[in-house]
């Protein structure tokens, strides 16, 4: 058998593709939140919440609507996203130019609120949710079998990232979103709805999280603790990446989801920490984060 | 003219030839936070005129042009604009009933290209430049559209923060400082883009220190000093006042 630094191939793969699956989630949350945090400097605790609400939207849309995983995929991100538009325009507004320990600690609130509602009602033990029907199975892909349902996880992740990217630099709006975050006054100075952009910004935030949700459902369980225990690495993650950075969040996703992987495969024991032991040597070296700019 | 004009006084009677005044400032107070930074400023801007706020530094010019625009909110008095009351305006709203604002700073995006920054502004009303007659104008912006705004030279960004509101078709520009640390030739430039505004007819309220500069452009000058108006006179004026304007302005 071919071994890699006396480990098998196999072995490597398999931590590598769950490394890259794992790193799909970071990816995807932390560019929410990176989007968030850019325009309106507000550190979103509720993320996990929101992520956990895709899931629940998806399982519910499909056992009380009959509406399956791909209508899920667009319509739960979707219902995160006006979930996340309500709570900006009603509340969240309130909090803008104030320290953002308070945004922090409101979004931090609804978080515990979301979660606690659902365990309420849905108990803390995960409801199942089946993969649709043609990603069953596993495709022989030469040196390993891939799990048909994690390729497309891995592939969907990257196409809404890098769509997401080339939406924040490419277009009109885009150019907007980054103005905006430059200097959201002289912005609305020239006439563009900046409360508006700020809904916006912060309701598609949410439905990237919301998507993160639906392509989880099938691999871990639907569960009302599934986005806390997520989200703490994923807050790792956006410290390392640099707060506000969209190329960042993306890359350091990815990365840190694969050194994970390769660190369970090396050196198990601290597969577990790896993340934050990288978290505090970026911290120390480089505080504004890997892609972060330099005050 | 009649003969009952000329006695009267000839300032007030002379400009906008009998129309409303474009822009019309009554008693205008603003705040920063505590501190009172503007105690009642009136002024008026005619249609197609230039005008000119003179003052020494920190006597309120910037802080007036936004209070009037609305980017300050703490603000008391009135503020008209082609008759209309803009004080309860939404800032967003502002630019689209026809009012265009240049920061001091020129608020130059550094991660958006050139031609984002160019692009940026909605425009809001017809009778604004095409980007073709804007690039016409300005060579260097075409030639470095592609690069980040910022990498431009202090010249180009204020070159850039100007050609970027003539495309909005707005009708009255709240333009400060534009010739602020400029070398001499790109100061003669925006001097001559301030003369091909003013044949478009658009209105310019323009705050600059520099009143040889704005005395070939400027059909109105107000003086302010401790957050008031307290002269206004005509560029016909200006010679006259030329020795008393040096002193108080401290040039
Ligand atoms: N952002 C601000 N916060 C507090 N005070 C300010 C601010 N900007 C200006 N001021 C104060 O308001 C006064 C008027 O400033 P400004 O309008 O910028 O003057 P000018 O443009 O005539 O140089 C000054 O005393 C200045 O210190
Ligand atoms: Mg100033």
């Amino acid at each position: 058998m071919t071994t890699i630094f006396g480990v098998a191939l196999p072995v490597l793969t398999g931590q590598l593709l769950i490394g890259l699956i794992n790193g799909s989630f970071y990816a995807l949350l932390s560019l929410g939140l990176a989007v968030i945090f850019g325009l309106l400097r507000i550190v979103n605790f509720a993320h996990g919440a929101f992520y956990m609400l895709g899931a629940f939207a998806a399982w519910m849309l499909l056992n009380f609507a009959g509406i399956g995983y791909w209508g899920a995929l667009f319509l739960a991100p979707l219902i995160v996203a006006v979930v996340g538009m309500v709570i900006e325009r009603t509340m969240l507004r309130a909090l803008y130019g104030l320290d953002h320990l308070y945004g922090l600690l409101f979004t931090f609130g609804l978080a515990l609120l979301l979660e606690g509602g659902f365990r309420h009602y849905f108990g803390t033990s995960g409801q199942p949710f089946a993969a649709p029907e043609a990603l069953r199975g596993a495709t022989n892909i030469g040196f390993m079998m891939l799990p048909n349902y994690r390729g497309w996880v891995v592939v969907a992740s990257l196409v809404v990232c890098l769509g997401t990217w080339a939406i924040i630099e490419k277009t009109k709006i885009g150019a907007y979103l980054r103005a905006a975050t430059e200097n959201s006054t002289l912005v609305q100075a020239f006439g563009v709805n900046v409360p508006l952009l700020l809904t916006l910004t912060y309701g598609f935030g949410c439905a990237l999280a919301g998507v993160a949700g639906v392509l989880a459902a099938p691999l871990f369980q639907v569960s009302p603790l599934m986005g806390s225990n997520l989200i703490i690495i994923v807050f790792a993650v956006v410290v390392i990446g640099g707060m506000g950075s969209i190329l960042g969040a993306i890359v350091t996703g990815y990365m840190l989801g694969i050194v994970e992987g390769l660190c369970k495969v090396f050196y198990p024991e601290a597969a577990n920490i790896v993340v934050f032991v990288i978290m505090a040597i970026v911290l120390l070296l480089r505080p504004a984060g890997l892609f972060g700019k330099d005050s | 003219m009649t003969a009952t004009d000329t006695l009267t006084a000839p300032a007030t009677v002379a400009r906008g030839g009998g129309a409303a005044p474009q822009l019309k400032v009554r008693k205008l107070e603003a705040w920063y936070g505590e501190s009172h930074a503007l105690h009642g400023v009136d002024l008026d801007v005619y249609p197609g005129e230039t005008v000119t706020l003179l003052g020494r530094n920190g006597v309120g010019k910037t802080t007036t042009l936004r209070a009037i625009m609305g980017i300050i909110r703490k603000r008391k008095g009135e503020v008209e604009f082609e008759q209309k009351s803009i004080m309860r305006v939404p800032l967003h709203r502002i630019a689209h009933a026809g009012l265009g604002f240049v920061p001091e700073e020129r608020g130059i995006f550094a991660s958006l290209t050139v031609e984002e920054n160019l692009t940026l502004p909605p425009v809001v009303a017809k009778g604004g430049m095409s980007i073709e007659k804007i690039y016409e104008i300005f060579p260097n912006l075409f030639e470095r559209r592609g690069s980040p705004g910022t990498k431009l030279s202090g010249g180009e960004q204020q070159m850039l923060a100007i050609a970027r509101i003539l495309r909005t078709g707005v009708r009255l520009i709240l333009l400060d400082e534009p010739t602020e640390g400029l070398a001499p030739v790109i100061v003669e430039r925006i001097g001559e883009v301030l003369k091909v505004l003013k044949t478009h007819g658009v209105s310019v309220l323009l705050v600059e220190q520099n009143f040889r500069f704005a005395s070939r452009i400027a059909d109105h000058f107000y003086v302010m000093d401790h957050g008031q108006v307290i002269d206004s006179f005509t560029v016909s004026e200006l010679p006259a006042r030329t020795e008393a304007l040096n002193t108080a302005l401290g040039v």
